[in-house]
């Protein structure tokens, strides 16, 4: 039963194979993701340009923004349907409130977003609503809301060149989007691994009553997990917004919380909570976006396919993705 | 004695290799109440489940009425009238009473259900068990008492000549299990026999004609409680002969000249209650002082624990710890003030499985190794090397997962959690429960060194050589009360025992001054 090794602390002495075991379930993802690019590569015009990588990157931006919020969601056990109404909602406080100044529409958009996320997690922890529950309340309201602002879900164009340059510009080669990603990315990577707050996020998602027990502060954290993803939900519904030009409250972010929800599962993270992977996620949504936009090139020299191939393959993925996570007896 | 309804004998089931149940026999006769007691791990549950189909067994056999029966399903064994109704109900709480009662069997008319018959069913069954309950109301919008009782009538309809009730007074308040106590008396008088498990001697003494007692899988006896003393009862549930009792060997070293400050104790805890469970408690434990507490499961010991470190609402009493008072008790505040607590279930309120030994024992220190939120890897280090060699905790590395740990080990993380925060008050709920011998004799060193540095420790324990050689004081509960104060010398297996038992009548008159 003992152990028979004895204390060795260090943590700088990790063997190879147990640092890798730390990405063992993204392990299967990043293979699939370098198959897919390669053999597009080799067999679909036009695939390996550098335009449609950032074709590719600006596309699964937005989706990749709210899946490291549903992904720290995921861990501490929840989940958020509620993203795709907190787009919208963030969409058309932005669209309204141009008038004020472009700095303010975008703080108090980001902030309505960031509150209704709030709004969620005090539900959850607070009355022990089951987060399912409270968020697809969310979701419903959230985009009637949406539409009640936008004045009864009219399209709102505008001309702003300064918000439009969050969906359109470019820093260098690398359009902004793409560098807002990558840097949310390593920001949540930062904070599952080096903060309390990440600790205290995995721990809830283990083991709810030990960490409670253990002085984790559970309300608090939960509220700032759901407060976070509609943050995120928000910056993402800005970033849409820019991109087309205009507000419409009807379509922005529509069904992207099932897009995130298949990204962070294809990517590795379990659904229970207590293990998750942003790396994994950001993976798990290029995978996704590498089939449809391969499918859409025509892949490996086929004419295009229609897009409801891409949902049966993208589909069959996911199926794919739970399956070889199973949990395996010891 | 009456005529025998159920009869097993020579019950033997065994779960991966280890023994659950071995040859234990069991008598019901016809409107008995019999009682079942015993310890964790006894094997009460599994011979109820296993009297009621829901268990296959492994050797035995099981008698109703003088005919062998094979139950493979609890349906099996409803059909034939042997019922279990368990501490959560499993009813549905937007269907009717009287559906509930006929679920499954609904009487039928042409096909259809038969509503004015299954309703007039259903109130004449409920009536006859002295319930007045409309058996056209929605089961949810009756109290959990009411449910359970309507649970008991669905057991009843099915002709029930066997019912056992599992603990169920447990969310019952004191009005409320009188009117289960008439119920039973009504299944009495109808010649059904009831198994009644509870750890309320109480209630076993109230309602109950016969008791059977298991130990660790096996069969202790059966007995006439009338004719049964609680202290030989006690003896029998814990398996220590009255004149039998000896001091065990344990790490601790009876200590000498200890220091017990009455009039500013580190921790005080006045008069806790809530519900039913914790009944007007006084604890007071000083600085560098061991306190043992003794009693039988459900006694009220954990809750008191969990009283004091603000895990559970109370409904009045205060804590005040080196004489300042806790207010509005709460897991945070308790901690903060410097309250730790090592949890009696390790794996359902102890580790985080899924985090490594490093995180896990970090966790209740975070926010003094973090700073702007951000966690220090330097004096992370430095804490988690200094316990894991402090402690001994044996593991591969610090990054190994807590859950990989033996039970041992994993309590040494659990304990270096606490002890990196400097607790002024540590309360140990079971600390050497399930692990090895090894780590349990380090532990209670470590324990012992912890109270001669200044510590102030609540020791709860089930085994009576640990409180003897460990404490300087031990508090005894019983029903969720206090019943008694043992004191140096006094302090033996015996009087514990006896204490648990019976309580000490001085001791109480001692409490209600301090």
């Amino acid at each position: 039963m003992e152990n028979t090794a004895t204390v060795s602390a260090a943590p700088r002495s990790r063997s190879l194979t147990s640092r890798l075991g730390d990405f063992g379930p993204t392990y299967g993802a990043l293979l699939a993701l370098v198959l897919l690019v390669v053999a597009n590569a080799i067999f679909t015009p036009y695939f390996a340009t550098l335009s449609n990588l950032w074709n590719v990157l600006q596309l699964v931006s937005t989706t990749v923004l709210v899946a490291v919020g549903m992904t720290i969601v995921i861990a501490t056990g929840g989940i958020d349907l509620s993203v795709g109404s907190v787009m919208a909602i963030a969409s058309a406080a932005a669209a309204v409130s141009f008038g004020r100044g472009t700095a303010f529409a975008i703080l108090f958009a980001l902030f309505i977003a960031c509150g209704v996320g709030a709004f969620n997690g005090a539900l959850i922890s607070g009355f022990r609503i089951q987060p399912i529950i409270v968020t697809l309340a969310t979701l419903i309201t959230g985009r009637g809301v949406a539409q009640v602002i936008s004045n009864g879900g009219q399209l709102i164009p505008f001309s702003n060149p300064a918000f439009e340059y969050l969906g359109k510009g470019y820093i260098g080669p690398v359009p902004v989007q793409v560098v807002m990603m990558l840097a949310v990315v390593a920001a949540g990577i930062f904070a599952m691994r080096a903060t309390s707050f990440g600790r205290y996020v995995f721990a809830i998602g283990s083991n709810e009553a030990a960490a409670r027990l253990a002085g984790v502060k559970v309300r608090r954290t939960k509220i700032a997990v759901y407060a976070l993803s509609g943050l995120l939900a928000g910056l993402a519904g800005l970033i849409e917004t820019a991109r087309l030009g205009a507000s419409d409250a009807q379509k922005v972010g529509l069904y992207i919380e099932l897009d995130a929800i298949a990204a962070v599962v294809v990517g590795g993270t379990v659904l229970s909570g207590g293990r998750a992977t942003i790396i994994g996620t950001l993976i798990g949504a290029l995978i996704m976006q590498v089939i449809t936009t391969s499918f859409n090139m025509g892949p490996f020299g086929l004419n295009p396919l229609p897009y409801s191939w891409g949902l049966v393959f993208k589909a069959a993925i996911i199926v794919l993705a739970v399956y070889i996570q199973r949990p395996r007896l010891a | 004695m009456a005529q025998s309804v159920l009869r097993m004998q020579g019950i033997t089931k065994v779960f991966n290799n280890v023994p659950a149940l071995s040859g234990v026999d069991l008598e019901l006769a016809r409107g008995e109440v019999h009682a079942l007691v015993g310890e964790n791990g006894a094997g009460k549950s599994t011979l109820i489940k296993i009297m009621t189909g829901a268990y296959s067994r492994d050797a035995g056999t099981i008698t109703l009425e003088d005919r062998q029966v094979d139950f493979h399903s609890p349906e099996d064994a409803q059909a034939v009238g042997v019922v279990a109704v368990y501490q959560e109900v499993n009813l549905l709480a937007f269907r009717t009473v009287a559906e509930n009662i006929y679920l499954g069997r609904e009487p039928r008319r042409w096909g259809l259900i038969d509503w004015k018959r299954m309703n007039a069913d259903a109130g004449g069954l409920l009536k006859s068990l002295g319930l007045e309950i409309d058996p056209r109301a929605t089961l949810g919008s009756l109290n959990i008492a009411l449910r359970q009782m309507v649970a008991i009538a669905r057991g009843v309809s099915f002709g029930a000549k066997v019912v056992v009730l599992d603990e169920p007074t447990s969310s019952l308040t004191e009005h409320e299990v009188n009117i289960l106590y008439d119920v039973i008396r009504r299944l009495k008088e109808q010649g059904t026999a009831v198994v009644y498990i509870s750890h309320r001697f109480d209630e076993l003494y109230a309602v109950c004609d016969r008791v059977t007692i298991l130990r660790d899988g096996e069969l202790v006896g059966t007995r006439e409680l009338a004719s049964l003393e609680k202290l030989d009862l006690v003896c029998l549930m814990l398996g220590k002969r009255r004149e039998e009792l000896r001091q065990g060997t344990t790490a601790f070293a009876k200590r000498e000249g200890k220091r017990e400050d009455d009039n500013s104790p580190l921790l005080r805890a006045e008069n806790l209650t809530r519900g039913r469970k914790l009944n007007d408690v006084t604890v007071k434990v000083g600085r560098g002082e061991i306190v043992g507490m003794a009693g039988l499961l459900g006694s009220g010991r954990t809750e008191t624990a969990r009283a004091i470190f603000g895990a559970d609402p109370i409904d009045s009493g205060a804590v005040y710890l080196e004489g300042r008072r806790l207010n509005a008790l709460s897991v945070n505040r308790a901690i903060d003030a410097g309250i730790a607590f090592l949890t009696e279930d390790r794996k359902a309120e102890g580790i985080i499985p899924d985090l490594s030994v490093r995180e896990n024992l970090t966790l209740a220190a975070l926010p003094a190794l973090t700073t702007l939120g951000v966690v220090s890897r330097s004096k992370q280090q430095a804490i988690v090397e200094r316990f894991m060699s402090r402690l001994g905790i044996k593991a591969a590395s610090a990054d190994q997962k807590i859950r990989e740990l033996s039970g041992g080990n994993q309590q040494k993380v659990l304990l270096a959690r606490w002890l990196c925060r400097n607790p002024k008050f540590l309360i140990l709920d079971e600390p050497t429960r399930g692990i090895d011998v090894g780590a349990k004799g380090e532990i209670q060193a470590l324990v012992n060194e912890l109270a001669q540095s200044g510590l102030g420790v609540l020791m709860i324990s089930s085994e009576l050589e640990e409180l003897v050689e460990g404490s300087s004081r031990v508090v005894v509960m019983r029903d969720g009360r206090c019943v008694g104060e043992l004191r140096g010398a006094d302090i033996t297996q015996q009087t514990i025992i006896h204490t648990m038992a019976e309580g000490t009548a001085s001791d109480r008159q001692d409490l209600a001054e301090g």
